[in-house]
């Protein structure tokens, strides 16, 4: 069921390699551009955050595991642009557009007031919350999207099938399940969940460590 | 969206090889179609070299060290306190704050993608969004501690909370020790942007 950027807990990646606090965020100017380009072309609202990320882990798994970061990002971008007819595959492929614009992008004096006010995901749901902090749980298994096959979902793969005690509860959020698909915000409570290392994990480093993973209500069920 | 076709037809496989090359095409045809302006994209970059960045973060780690009463409010409510010093954004929409005590160290990762607290920390660093990173620091935190050069005592807990949805979660390290009746710009030197992650710890006044 799973796809390739649900990795957490994957053995053999070898060391994380620590960079000075002050290192350059773009070792090579078209990263820059890459992250610049995602962000403005974002503002042209036809999609979302939820379909951005599904675009990025639909890629092969070969060509996700090959490409470095921003070029996961550039993917994502050029398959989504053409996926929701902003570009289609002819515009992509020769550069040239076959009709008029039909956008007025992000202007340069707009980009402060864009970038600071974000885009909230907390919504009025009317959707009762199940649970409440110390509340036992269970996560579904497998990890997977219920309405589309393959679909996108935040229920990593390491989490599924396991009992966890609810922390926090955050409020009423999108589901990112249907609104990466086009299927609605559908928003829902969304939960902190507390697992204990050794409920997930075949050699926990350490009794008392836990791991908390933020889930929606429909992705749990009463323990 | 795209499903498992059997074949390659994902659209960006028409674009060229080079990611210098790619990201030119792709930024000239999206510019044609007035889907982007080159302008906006300079001002979006400058604004996470210049404006935003891991300093945001340390001045509220600071006043929560200076403040009990700032500190109390970010515990019970960091996106109203956060938004309250201009620091709501794009990828800081839902902000909560985790703090380390002498019983509990908190580490931030994001296993599915790379969701980061942009308007407190900046961009992320390589490391972070790293396979290696996303990988390892929910099964073996202590080991990728190490890898950063830090080891914890042997009673202290470590939660690693896993950025699954849109909150974002802010580490605020400890307070070194020998500081006491410093100011909170002072303090906001000491305050290192992979302490806010839990990936390092602030540092102690002899290094700053």
């Amino acid at each position: 069921m799973s796809r390739v950027h649900d990795m957490g807990g994957r053995f053999g990646d070898g060391p994380v390699v620590p960079e000075a606090e002050d290192a350059e965020h773009y070792p090579e100017a078209w990263q820059a551009r890459a992250m610049a380009l995602t962000v403005a072309a974002g503002a042209c609202g036809k999609w979302n955050i939820d379909m951005s990320r599904h675009a990025r882990e639909s890629v092969r798994p070969a060509d996700y595991a090959r490409f470095t970061y921003y070029e996961k990002w550039l993917a994502g971008l050029a398959d989504i642009a053409v996926e929701t007819g902003v570009l289609s595959r002819a515009e992509l492929e020769t550069g040239t557009a076959e009709d008029a614009p039909a956008f007025s992008p992000l202007a340069a004096d707009a980009v402060p007031a864009a970038l600071a006010k974000g885009a909230p995901a907390d919504r009025d749901s009317n959707v009762a919350a199940r649970f409440g902090p110390g509340d036992m749980v269970r996560t579904l298994r497998p990890a997977a999207n219920r309405f589309v096959d393959g679909g996108h979902t935040r229920l990593p793969g390491y989490a599924a099938g396991a009992t966890g005690r609810v922390v926090r509860m955050h409020g009423t959020f999108v589901l990112p399940d249907t609104n990466a698909h086009g299927l609605g915000e559908a928003p829902e409570p969304l939960y902190a969940v507390a697992f204990a290392a050794g409920e997930i994990w075949a050699a926990p480093e350490h009794p008392r460590d836990e791991v908390i993973v933020d889930l929606w209500q429909s992705y749990l069920e009463p323990a | 969206m795209p499903h498992d076709t059997g074949h390659d037809d994902h659209p960006h496989a028409l674009l060229p090889p080079d990611p210098a090359l790619r990201v030119k095409a792709l930024e000239t045809i999206l510019t044609a179609k007035g889907v982007v302006d080159p302008a906006a994209m300079d001002a979006i970059i400058d604004t996470y070299e210049t404006k935003i960045g891991p300093r945001n973060g340390a001045a509220v780690v600071a006043r929560a060290w200076a403040d009990d009463g700032f500190r109390a409010r970010l515990m019970q409510d960091a996106t109203a306190v956060v938004s309250e010093l201009g620091f709501f954004g794009r990828q800081g929409e839902h902000v909560v704050a985790v703090e380390n005590t002498a019983d509990t160290h908190n580490m931030v990762v994001c296993t599915l993608c790379s969701c980061y607290p942009w308007p407190l920390l900046g961009i992320p660093p390589a490391w972070y969004k790293s396979d290696a990173y996303r990988a390892r620091a929910v099964r073996e935190p202590r080991k990728v501690l190490a890898d950063f050069g830090v080891t914890l005592p042997g009673d202290k807990a470590v939660r690693v909370w896993d950025s699954t949805a849109e909150i974002r979660y802010l580490v605020i390290p400890e307070r070194p020790l020998g500081t006491e009746g410093w100011d909170v710009d002072r303090l906001s030197a000491l305050v290192t942007r992979d302490s806010m992650i839990g990936t390092g710890l602030a540092l102690s006044p002899d290094a700053a």
